[in-house]
C-alpha cells in the first residue's frame, strides 16, 4: 500500500516559536481526511508547508514517495497538491472562467522564452481548454456564471469557484482550508455531498481543516486533532469524538 | 499662420509626444501592477535603446537589424535589471525597492556617459517616408509613424494581455502573487516576462523619439521618463489603458502650454498638475481606489 501524503516529524520554528512540532499525517488514496484543532493549533500553517510557503525546519513531506521539502509552491502545485484559502483569494477581477483557465494552463510546463515562441497556441487546443473549465465548473453547477467577473459572484459561489480553480491544476491531492466557513446550514450540506462526489469523479484525495463538526464527522474517514501545534489524536470520527484528551482541549476540564 | 492652423499642428505634436510618452508609461504601469515597483530607471530604458541602434546604424546594418537588435538588447536588460537590482529585494520595504531604482537609473546615465561621454551625438534619422499635407499644414513621416505604431503596439499590448495565457498569468500575479504561485503559476518567470516587455516598449519609444529630436546624450532619457511616469500616475498606476489616456492628455497639455501659455512655465505645469493630481485623486483617471482590508 502507498500513501499519497506521507507527513513525518514536521516541525517548524518561527523565531523561538515552535509552532508545529513532530507532526505524523498519512493519507491514503481517495480518502477524506479530517485536520482539526482549536484557533491557533497550527492547522494552517501545515497547510503553508505542505505547499512550499513555509519551509519547514525539519521532518519530511512526500507526495506518492516524491520528496517536496524545498521545493516551490508552484512546482508542488505541478506535481499535485492544490489547495483553497482561508480567506478567500480569488482573482477578483478576472472572469470566472478565467480564473479556471489560469490554474488548467500550468498543465503546459513552458519557460520563459518558448512561452513568448509558443503563444499562438492552436485554435484546437484553446478550445480543448476553454471545454475543460467549463466541465469543471459544471461540478458546482457555476457554468452559467462563466463570464461573469469573480468578485461578483455571491460569498458561497466564490467559495465553490476556490474549489473548482483548484481542480484545474489536476491535483492528486486536494486542501480545504476551512471551506465551509460562513456558509449556512443548508450551503454546507451541499458542500460535503459535492465534497463526496469530486472525490469519486477526480479519484482524489481530501485533506480538509474545518470547525464545522458536522461537516467532519459526516464525511472524513480519518481525523488528526493537533493543539499548540503537536498531535492530540488521530483516528476514526468514532474514537476522536470519545477522546478525553479531544474532549479537554475542546471543552476544557 | 492661421489660429486654426496653429491649433491643428498643435494637436498633431500632442498626438506625437503623447505616443511617446503613452509607450514609455506602460512600461511603468506594467511593472508597478505586477511587481508593486515604480522602476525609476525605466526612462534610462529609452536611452539605451537609442544609443544601441545608433551603434547598429554607424555599424552600417539596416534600420530594421538596428531595430530589432536594440529591442532584443533593451529586453533582456530589463530582464538582468530585475534580476540583479530588484529580486533580492522582493521582500524588502517599498522604499528600498524605490532608492535602488534611482541608483539603477544613475547607474544607467553615468556609464553611457562613461563610454559614449556626456556630448550630444547626431542621429541619424531613418524614417523616410513623405510628408503628409492637410491643408496648409504638413505633418513629418516622423510625427505619423511614430503615432501609428505606438497605436499598433498599444492594441497588440492589450490583445495579449486580454487573450493570452501568458497575459492572463500577469494579470493573476498582479491581483494575488501568492495564491498564482499556489495556482502553479511561475511568479519569476511572469515578473521577467513583465520587464522584457516593458522594457521593449521602451526600446522602441527610443528609437522613435531619436528620430524626432536628434540629437542624443545619456540623460535623454530622464525627463521622458518622469512624465511617463507622471503620465501614468495621472491615468491612474497599474491600469493599461489609464497609461495611455494619461499619455494622450500630459501630451496635450504640454504642447497647449507651450504654444498659448509659455514654454519656460511646461515643466512647472507638468509636475503642478502631478501634485494636483496626487492630492485630489490619487487613483488616478482610470485607477481603482484601494480600499484599506480591515
Amino acid at each position: 500500500m502507498s500513501n499519497v501524503l506521507e507527513v513525518r516529524d514536521l516541525g517548524i520554528n518561527f523565531g523561538g516559536l515552535r509552532a508545529v512540532d513532530g507532526l505524523n499525517i498519512d493519507v491514503a488514496p481517495r480518502q477524506l481526511y479530517g485536520l482539526i484543532g482549536p484557533n491557533g493549533a497550527g492547522k494552517t500553517t501545515v497547510f503553508n508547508m505542505l505547499t512550499g510557503v513555509y519551509e519547514p525546519s525539519d521532518g519530511t513531506i512526500r507526495l506518492n514517495g516524491e520528496l517536496l521539502n524545498g521545493k516551490k509552491p508552484h512546482e508542488i502545485a505541478r506535481m499535485g497538491i492544490s489547495r483553497t484559502f482561508q480567506n478567500i483569494r480569488l482573482f477578483r477581477n478576472l472572469s470566472v472562467k478565467e480564473n479556471v483557465l489560469i490554474s488548467l494552463d500550468t498543465q503546459v510546463d513552458y519557460g520563459l522564452f518558448s512561452g513568448i515562441f509558443k503563444l499562438p497556441k492552436s485554435f484546437k487546443q484553446e478550445k480543448a481548454m476553454e471545454e475543460e473549465a467549463l466541465e469543471l465548473l459544471k461540478v458546482f453547477e457555476l457554468d452559467g456564471y462563466a463570464d461573469t467577473l469573480a468578485c461578483n459572484l455571491p460569498y458561497g459561489k466564490q467559495r465553490e469557484l476556490e474549489i473548482v480553480r483548484a481542480l484545474g491544476t489536476h491535483p492528486k491531492l486536494l486542501l480545504l482550508d476551512e471551506p465551509a466557513a460562513g456558509m449556512n446550514p443548508q450551503e454546507t450540506q451541499n458542500l460535503m455531498d459535492a465534497i463526496q462526489r469530486l472525490r469519486e469523479k477526480f479519484a482524489i484525495s481530501v485533506l480538509l481543516i474545518e470547525h464545522d463538526m458536522k461537516l467532519v464527522m459526516g464525511i472524513c474517514e480519518k481525523i488528526t486533532v493537533i493543539n499548540y501545534g503537536t498531535l492530540l489524536a488521530c483516528g476514526t470520527p468514532q474514537e476522536i469524538q470519545n477522546d478525553p484528551q479531544v474532549i479537554k482541549a475542546y471543552l476544557g476540564e | 499662420m492661421s489660429g486654426a492652423n496653429l491649433f491643428f499642428l498643435q494637436l498633431i505634436n500632442g498626438l506625437n509626444i503623447g505616443s511617446i510618452y503613452a509607450l514609455i508609461a506602460l512600461g511603468y504601469t506594467m511593472v508597478y501592477g505586477i511587481a508593486k515597483l515604480i522602476n525609476f530607471a525605466h526612462g534610462d530604458i529609452i536611452m539605451v535603446g537609442a544609443y544601441i541602434s545608433l551603434l547598429c546604424l554607424n555599424a552600417g546594418l539596416p534600420w530594421y537589424l538596428a531595430c530589432i537588435l536594440s529591442i532584443l538588447v533593451c529586453s533582456l536588460f530589463g530582464i538582468v535589471m530585475e534580476k540583479l537590482a530588484y529580486k533580492p529585494l522582493r521582500k524588502a520595504s517599498r522604499i528600498s525597492l524605490l532608492i535602488t531604482a534611482i541608483g539603477v537609473s544613475y547607474l544607467l546615465e553615468n556609464s553611457f556617459q562613461l563610454i559614449f561621454s556626456a556630448n550630444p551625438k547626431p542621429y541619424p534619422g531613418f524614417i523616410d517616408l513623405p510628408t503628409l499635407k492637410i491643408g496648409a499644414v504638413s505633418i513629418s513621416a516622423n510625427y505619423y509613424v511614430t503615432f501609428i505604431v505606438s497605436v499598433a503596439l498599444m492594441i497588440i499590448l492589450n490583445l495579449f494581455v486580454q487573450k493570452t495565457n501568458m497575459g492572463k498569468a500577469m494579470r493573476a500575479v498582479s491581483e494575488d502573487e501568492g495564491a498564482a504561485r499556489l495556482m502553479g503559476i511561475n511568479v519569476d518567470n511572469t515578473i521577467s516576462l513583465t520587464f522584457a516587455i516593458g522594457s521593449a516598449l521602451a526600446a522602441i519609444a527610443g528609437i522613435l523619439y531619436s528620430n524626432c529630436y536628434s540629437p542624443i546624450n545619456p540623460t535623454m532619457g530622464s525627463l521622458p521618463g518622469i512624465k511617463a511616469f507622471i503620465a501614468a500616475v495621472l491615468g491612474g498606476i497599474g491600469s493599461i489603458p489609464g497609461a495611455v489616456l494619461g499619455a494622450f492628455i500630459l501630451g496635450m497639455i504640454e504642447t497647449m502650454v507651450k504654444a498659448y501659455i509659455s514654454s519656460q512655465l511646461l515643466d512647472s505645469i507638468v509636475f503642478a498638475i502631478l501634485i494636483l493630481m496626487l492630492a485630489l485623486k490619487p487613483a488616478g483617471i482610470l485607477g481603482k481606489s484601494v480600499k484599506e482590508k480591515v
